[in-house]
C-alpha cells in the first residue's frame, strides 16, 4: 500500500502571535516555525502503518515556499521515504491546496492520504474533506483509530457525542485527531540519513492548478480583552458571590 | 439572499446547537430554508417547521443519510446549492466533516466557524486557536459557511409554520459504511448546551477524583468537562474536552477547577458569561480572565464546595 501524506509549515505551536502594525495581517516576522503538530501524528500514522509491513512507500508533500523543505526532511527524518513540495509564493487557500494535492494523487496513485484534521494557523479544517471530494473517494475525518482491514480501511472518528466508526473503501482520506498516536521524535543518525532521500519540486503552474485567491483578508485585531475580576477568600465567599452578586446560582 | 441551513439532527430531533446557525442566516437575508436530511426523520420535521421565519423545510429521507455520511450528503446539499447565496451549518463535527465537501463540490472556498456577519460577503472568524480574529471577504457566488454555536444566540423555536417540501435525490457514492457509534451516555446535560460547567484540569490528578466535579455538577444541573491536558492524560474521554480542540461553550457559569488557563483552553470557554477559577497557583493564567478567583487546594475546596450547595 502506498501512503500519501501531506503536511504543513507553520507558526511553531508555542509562538503567541500578534496582528502587524497595521492590523492588515498576523505578524509573522522572525518567529519560530514547526510542521502543524496535527501533520506530526499523520506522519507518525504512516510510519506506524509501514512498520507493521502495511505501507510499501511513504510520500510525503506539502504546498508552500521554498522554506517548507525545512519540514519536508524532518518528515524525511522521521521515516518518510521521499517528498514532494509544490512551491507557491504565497499561502493558498485550502481549496486550491486540495486541488494541489489532487494533482499529485493523479501522478502517484496513493491508496491512503492522510493529513492533520487543521493547520493551527488559519483553523480551517477543510483540505482533507475538500482533497477527498475533488478524488471522489471516501474521507475519515478526526481519526482516533485506524485499522486496515481486507483492502478497506476502518476509521473510529473522535465526534461530539463520543466515538464514531466507518469502514472506507480505498483510496481514502484519512484526517488525523490528537489522540491518534504520540509522535516519535527524530533521531540523529535518522536526521543525517535524511538528507539523502529524494525531494522533488514542481510549481503548482506545472501542476496546472489555479491558486487564485477567493477570498480577501480585511485585517486581523486581538480578540476583545476579558477584564480580571476579584479574588475570594474562601469557598463560602465564592458561593455567596456566586448567588447574590452574579446570581448564577440559586 | 437566499440561505440555506443544513439542520442537524438525530433523526429524532434538532440538535440545538444547530438553530444558531438559523440565527446567522436571519442576519443574513429573509429567505431562509431549512434542509432536513436523514432517515426516518419526520419528528425533526415537525419540529423545524414550527421555527418562526424559516421559509421552507426541505426534507430528504432516504436510508442513505441514516448516518449523515460526508460522502452522500455533500452531493445533495451541491445538488440544492444552485438556487442559494449562502449554505450555512453550525461547526459541529458533523458540519465540520460535510461542508468542506459540499464547497470543493460546488468549487468554492468555504468560511470555517464564523463568529460574526459583518455584511453579506464579510465575516469575522477566530485564526491561531482564538488568538486572533480574522475579517475576510468571500468573493465566490455561493458562500459555504460553518457557524460558531456559541457566538449567535438562538432563535424562538414555536409559533411559526413553514411550508414542507420533500426532495427525491439519493446519492449514494458507495464508498463509505458505518459500523457503530460509542455516545457517551449521561444524565447530565451535554456540554454545548449547559448553563453551568464544572470543568477539571491535570490538577484533578486522576480520573477517579474527577467523582468531586460530578457530585457538584449533579447538585448544580450542570455539564462536567475537561482541559486537554487532563484529557491527553487519560483523566477522562476526549469528548469531555473544553478547548480549541475540543469544545467550544459559552455557558451561563463556567467554573475552572485545578486547570492552569493555556490559551488552547481558554479560547474553548471565555466567552462563558460568570467564570470562576479554583487553582493553587495564584500566578495561573486562568485568574486573568476569571470574574471570581479562589487560591485553594481543589482537594479541601470542592467538597467544602459541595456541601456548601445543598
Amino acid at each position: 500500500m502506498k501512503v500519501l501524506v501531506a503536511i504543513k509549515r507553520v507558526v511553531d505551536y508555542n509562538v503567541k502571535v500578534r496582528a502587524n502594525a497595521d492590523h492588515s495581517d498576523v505578524d509573522l516576522a522572525n518567529v519560530k516555525m514547526s510542521m502543524n503538530p496535527f501533520c506530526e501524528i499523520a506522519v507518525e500514522e504512516a510510519v506506524r502503518l509501514k512498520e507493521k509491513g502495511l505501507v510499501s512507500e511513504i510520500i510525503t508533500v506539502t504546498i508552500g515556499s521554498a522554506q517548507a523543505q525545512e519540514q519536508l526532511r524532518t518528515s524525511l527524518a522521521l521515516g518518510a521515504d521521499r517528498s514532494i513540495l509544490v512551491e507557491t509564493e504565497q499561502s493558498i487557500e485550502p481549496l486550491a491546496v486540495a486541488k494541489c494535492l489532487k494533482a499529485v494523487c493523479d501522478n502517484e496513485n496513493p491508496d491512503l492520504i492522510l493529513m492533520g484534521k487543521q493547520a493551527i494557523d488559519g483553523d480551517n479544517n477543510q483540505t482533507g474533506q475538500m482533497l477527498a471530494s475533488l478524488l471522489g473517494c471516501a474521507q475519515g475525518t478526526f481519526a482516533s483509530e485506524v485499522a486496515v482491514e481486507d483492502g478497506k480501511i476502518a476509521v473510529t472518528r473522535e465526534i461530539d457525542g463520543g466515538l464514531q466508526t466507518l469502514k472506507l473503501a480505498l483510496p481514502a482520506v484519512v484526517t488525523t485527531d490528537l489522540r491518534l498516536n504520540e509522535p516519535r521524535y527524530a533521531s540523529l543518525p535518522n536526521i543525517m540519513k535524511s538528507k539523502q532521500k529524494p525531494l522533488a519540486t514542481v510549481t503548482a503552474k506545472e501542476l496546472g492548478v489555479d491558486v487564485a485567491a477567493r477570498t480577501v483578508l480585511l485585517g486581523v485585531e486581538p480578540p476583545a480583552q476579558r477584564q480580571a475580576g476579584i479574588m475570594v477568600n474562601d469557598v463560602a465567599q465564592l458561593v455567596d458571590k456566586l448567588k447574590n452578586e452574579a446570581k448564577v446560582i440559586s | 439572499m437566499s440561505i440555506l441551513v443544513v439542520a442537524e439532527h438525530n433523526n429524532q430531533q434538532l440538535n440545538p446547537t444547530t438553530l444558531s446557525a438559523l440565527s446567522a442566516a436571519f442576519q443574513l437575508g429573509e429567505t431562509v430554508d431549512f434542509l432536513i436530511a436523514g432517515n426516518d426523520c419526520q419528528s425533526v420535521v415537525a419540529q423545524a417547521s414550527k421555527i418562526p421565519n424559516v421559509n421552507k423545510v426541505l426534507i430528504a429521507d432516504n436510508e442513505v443519510y441514516a448516518h449523515f455520511l460526508a460522502e452522500n450528503m455533500a452531493p445533495l446539499i451541491a445538488d440544492i446549492a444552485q438556487g442559494y447565496t449562502h449554505i450555512l451549518a453550525t461547526a459541529t463535527t458533523t458540519a465540520k466533516n460535510i461542508m468542506p465537501r459540499v464547497a470543493a463540490l460546488l468549487d468554492v472556498q468555504a468560511m470555517s466557524d464564523i463568529c460574526a456577519v459583518v455584511s453579506e460577503d464579510t465575516f469575522k472568524r477566530p485564526i491561531y486557536a482564538g488568538n486572533l480574529i480574522a475579517t475576510v471577504q468571500s468573493m465566490d457566488a455561493i458562500k459555504v459557511i460553518t457557524v460558531r454555536g456559541t457566538a449567535f444566540d438562538a432563535p424562538v423555536e414555536e409559533g411559526g409554520s413553514a411550508s414542507i417540501e420533500a426532495l427525491d435525490q439519493t446519492h449514494d457514492m458507495a464508498v463509505s459504511s458505518f459500523i457503530d457509534e460509542q455516545l457517551a451516555q449521561s444524565d447530565r446535560p451535554e456540554l454545548t448546551a449547559a448553563n453551568i460547567i464544572i470543568s477539571g484540569g491535570r490538577g484533578m490528578a486522576s480520573g477517579d477524583n474527577f467523582d468531586l466535579l460530578y457530585r457538584i455538577a449533579d447538585k448544580l444541573g450542570a455539564a462536567v468537562g475537561a482541559s486537554r491536558a487532563a484529557v491527553d492524560a487519560d483523566f477522562v474521554p476526549n469528548d469531555m474536552q473544553v478547548g480549541q480542540t475540543g469544545k467550544i461553550v459559552a455557558p451561563d457559569l463556567y467554573i475552572a477547577v485545578g486547570i492552569s488557563g493555556a490559551i488552547q483552553h481558554l479560547a474553548g470557554m471565555k466567552d462563558s458569561k460568570v467564570i470562576v477559577a479554583i487553582n493553587k497557583d495564584e500566578d495561573a493564567p486562568i485568574f486573568s480572565v476569571a470574574d471570581y478567583g479562589l487560591v485553594a487546594d481543589l482537594f479541601t475546596a470542592l467538597p467544602e464546595l459541595e456541601s456548601k450547595l445543598s
